[in-house]
């Protein structure tokens, strides 16, 4: 309670004001995630996880050992050496290259899709939440219709019907996590409907769509967070699983999906390092975007620091 | 302390201390409390928040969670070490021999779950009852607590009874397996006084018929008097005054019982004698806004109504319950039927009633919250009844009239620090522009209502309940309303900190010359602020007149039962 307190004088108006130490909200945050993550061992590995996942994204291409697409026949079906840390294919592609040059593709297949179903049901379900009548009948139907297929048919449809492109593997992953996000944020929003800070805004001054985007928006973003956090790692899967059957990307793009489904047909004969290194790539990725849920919420939660 | 060698007490707690592991290390909630309870006593257990007093019969009953341990001293209960005896034990003496009552009744019920099948429950899990005479006994239960229509009550759920309703299943609830020993945490807070009053009998009367004792955990000292032999004060985990409760009102040894006792508003007393004398008081403002009661009224509210449709009356409940003789026309609800009221500038009006009077129904409609029905409101001349409320929020006048909220947690965003929850107003409605100056306004505004200065970046969560309140008045000041209304801005405070914060807003008032509608259930806190008071009963408005003659000698039955229901400390 009793932070040391220091004057700064202020710059443009020349007029000295006090602010905490808490004023500088990046430094406040980042010591609280260095806290969280002391607190929880698991939620640390999580984020070592994710900044190794982070590294392999950006500079894939650059650190490999090998180019992930060339292929040499003498070297098809070696199993892991000191030469190809995990094996080639039948191509002779080194596989570890392609595990971590596949990244980048999967990383961002996941990101665009969450952001993208995090603007649209997001909003929405704020919206429906906020506003209830007709906005609420509108986005809770839209997502029960959604929720009423088989997901991934449902995704599988989509990409068949738009056309076998990365982009559309990003919309038909959005569509389907669509309900999630209506959901959890109209709750949310429905709850804080009437708030005393909602009639005090009200009382100030505010419209109601700028009480939407000022005083809802900021409160529901916590469990949003967390929520984005736990479906990146359903997103990965599912456009690992849509190339795995053949739709999305194609051959001979590096992609986990695609590598385990090659590899599968291998396993039989004994080359199991071909599907099961792509295979723990994805088992990773999506374990470790599960775990950083929790740690995010204990993170962005301003009611946690104190 | 009574130590009757041949009356051994039935709870002797002796320097008990509670640890909690926090982030922060470990924080001492209780420290070295003794307390006693002899058969058939009534022990008051009196503090502010964050005192320690439920820490400390949680220890007594050993539900303290998971952070918190029991750090030292002893618990004896009618001869069993409770603080070192074995899990099992312990849950066989709850319930059994001693149980608990809690401050929301309605949340200590399960909300789907009939109130009689939970006393069913209570009994069989304690063997009191079996399959086949479950029933009888239970509805048996609800009829010594007083509910009318035991055999249909039995079918209720929590969510159809009332809060004082619920509070006596929860009273059935514990009395049930005839235990010993009863602790009511706040079991009357929230609940309206004449409400309170019934429930405090009811639980005296059966304590005493079974010659049960009983510890009354309260902040309000008026109520532990009434209804306590014994009253132990506790000041930040530690006892500091253990007397019997008439000593202990007549001549307190200890400043803080003598605090607190000044604190709270009583018959008699000015709104200045509230603070005590250490207490800085706030400086007497040279001279007041000259604000001569102005022939026009501020406010003038006709004929105001406010309907709500009925839901639910077709189902089998209400059949039931209610007979099918009701009438067609009774399809809406009317929450405030036919009301009007006058304010003129600088006067301070005291708005009272009973939870679902309509009370705060009038004040959202005044405030432009909520649509009316019908009737017309006048606001300086202008009928703004007649504005939708959506868009009221986008008018000037907006800027006029203003309010601060019941409970200051939920008022505030808890993701904005203080000082932008009350910049909001000053950005959207204010003619202060730009970062500095709007800051400069702020921390003036924070300065008026005695907020340090510095506790401004902060998050609410990080604010005491004062703190939080006086946030939430520098809000509703921002922009110089004329109209302010007071939502019972003090019922979440402590009473050392309402003392403060009505000194605050009547300085205000007379500072900056404001007019007051003051929303309260307290006529205590309405008898020190108002010039004039307003009862409302069922959404009509029973009596009206100045302070002092409506609390002094009321005309009206249900004032006089209002006024008497408050429990007194024997001064």
């Amino acid at each position: 309670m009793t932070e040391p307190t220091h004057r700064a004088a202020n710059g443009s108006g020349g007029t000295a004001v006090v602010r905490s130490e808490r004023s500088n909200p990046l430094l406040a945050t980042f010591k609280h995630a260095r806290y969280v993550i002391g607190e929880n061992p698991v939620t640390g590995l999580a984020f070592g996880l994710f900044v190794l996942l982070c590294v392999a994204a950006i500079f894939g291409p650059y650190i490999t050992p090998h180019d992930p697409l060339a292929s040499n026949t003498l070297d098809a079906l070696k199993p892991p050496s000191l030469k190809y840390w995990f094996g080639t294919d039948q191509l002779g592609r080194d596989i570890f290259s392609r595990v971590v040059v596949a990244t980048r593709l999967d990383m961002a297949i996941a990101v665009f899709s969450v952001a993208l179903v995090f603007a649209l049901g997001g909003i929405s379900g704020i919206a429906a939440g906020f506003f209830g009548g007709w906005t609420d009948r509108i986005v809770g139907r839209l997502a029960d219709t959604i929720m009423a297929f088989p997901l991934f048919v449902l995704a599988m449809g989509i990409v068949a019907a738009l056309g076998n492109t990365v982009t559309n593997i990003v919309i038909a992953t959005a569509i389907i996590n669509f309900p999630l996000y209506a959901r959890v944020a109209r709750s949310e929003a429905n709850i804080r409907r009437e708030a005393g800070f909602v009639q005090a805004a009200r009382l100030s001054g505010n419209g109601e769509y700028r009480i939407l985007f000022t005083q809802i928006l900021p409160n529901v973003m916590p469990i949003m967070v967390v929520q984005m956090s736990l479906t990146m790692g359903y997103a990965i899967l599912n456009a690992a699983g849509l190339s795995f059957i053949g739709l999305g990307v194609r051959p001979p793009t590096p992609e986990w999906g695609i590598m385990v489904a090659e590899g599968a047909s291998f396993i039989v004969s004994g080359e199991w390092w071909i599907a099961l290194f792509p295979g723990l790539a994805l088992m990773l990725a999506v374990f470790c975007f599960n775990l950083l849920g929790d740690g995010l919420r204990d993170i962005v939660d301003p009611q946690r620091r104190t | 302390m009574n130590m009757d060698p041949d009356n051994p007490p039935l709870l002797d707690v002796v320097d008990l201390t509670v640890e909690f592991a926090t982030r922060r290390g470990v924080v001492r909630a209780v420290e070295k409390v003794s307390v006693s309870v002899a058969k058939g006593e009534t022990v008051g257990i009196v503090g502010e928040s964050g005192s320690g007093k439920s820490v400390t019969s949680y220890a007594v009953m050993r539900i303290l969670d998971r952070a918190g341990h029991i750090a030292g001293g002893s618990i004896v209960f009618s001869g069993v070490d409770v603080r070192n005896a074995r899990e099992d034990a312990v849950r066989d003496l709850r319930g059994r021999e001693m149980s608990m009552i809690f401050q929301n009744p309605r949340a200590a019920l399960n909300p789907i779950r009939k109130v009689g099948r939970q006393i069913e429950d209570v009994l069989i899990q304690h063997n009191l009852a079996d399959r086949r005479d479950a029933r009888e006994k239970a509805i048996e239960a609800l009829k010594r607590v007083r509910i009318a229509r035991p055999e249909e009550r039995y079918h209720a759920y929590p969510f159809e009874l009332s809060g004082g309703m619920c509070q006596r299943v929860v009273i059935a609830l514990a009395l049930a397996c005839q235990p010993q020993l009863l602790i009511a945490d706040e079991p009357t807070t929230g609940l309206d006084v004449t409400t309170q009053k019934a429930v405090m009998d009811l639980v005296v009367e059966l304590t005493r018929e079974r010659e049960m004792s009983t510890i009354l955990i309260t902040h309000d000292l008026g109520l532990a008097a009434a209804y306590c032999d014994r009253v132990v004060v506790m000041e930040k985990g530690k006892v500091v005054e253990t007397a019997p409760s008439s000593q202990i009102f007549r001549s307190p040894h200890h400043p803080y019982p003598r605090k607190l006792m000044r604190a709270t508003p009583r018959p008699g007393v000015q709104l200045r004698d509230l603070l005590s004398d250490d207490a800085a008081r706030p400086a007497e403002d040279g001279q007041p806004v000259q604000v001569g009661v102005d022939a026009k009224p501020l406010l003038i509210v006709e004929n105001l109504v406010k309907e709500y449709p009925r839901k639910g009356e077709d189902g089998l409940f209400s059949r039931l319950f209610k007979g099918d003789d009701r009438k067609q026309e009774e399809q809406v609800f009317r929450a405030v039927d036919g009301i009007g009221l006058k304010i003129m500038r600088g006067e301070s009006v005291g708005l009272v009633g009973e939870s679902g009077c309509g009370k705060s129904t009038t004040s959202m409609m005044v405030m432009r919250l909520i649509d009316k029905t019908g009737g017309n409101i006048f606001f300086d001349g202008e009928n703004i009844g007649d504005v939708p409320a959506r868009e009221f929020a986008r008018l000037p006048l907006r800027k006029r009239i203003q309010m601060v909220f019941q409970d200051p947690t939920d008022s505030l965003n808890p993701r904005f620090t203080a000082v932008r929850a009350i910049a909001d107003p000053i950005y959207r409605l204010g003619d202060v522009r730009g970062g500095d100056a709007v800051r400069a306004r702020c921390e003036e505004l924070a300065r008026l209502v005695g907020l340090p200065v510095e506790l401004l970046d902060r998050f609410p969560h990080q604010l005491s309940g004062g703190q939080k309140a006086r946030v939430g008045i520098a809000r509703a000041m921002a922009l110089s309303p004329e109209l302010v209304i007071l939502d019972e801005p003090t019922a979440a405070l402590d009473v050392s900190v309402q003392a403060v914060v009505l000194n605050l807003l009547q300085d205000l008032k007379k500072s900056l010359g404001m007019s007051y509608l003051f929303v309260s259930h307290d006529l205590n806190v309405v008898r020190l602020l108002c010039d004039r008071v307003i009862v409302m009963k069922s959404g009509k408005i029973v009596e009206e007149g100045s302070t002092e003659r409506v609390l002094g000698a009321p005309e009206a039955a249900y004032t006089r039962e209002l006024i008497d229901a408050i429990p007194h400390p024997p001064v």
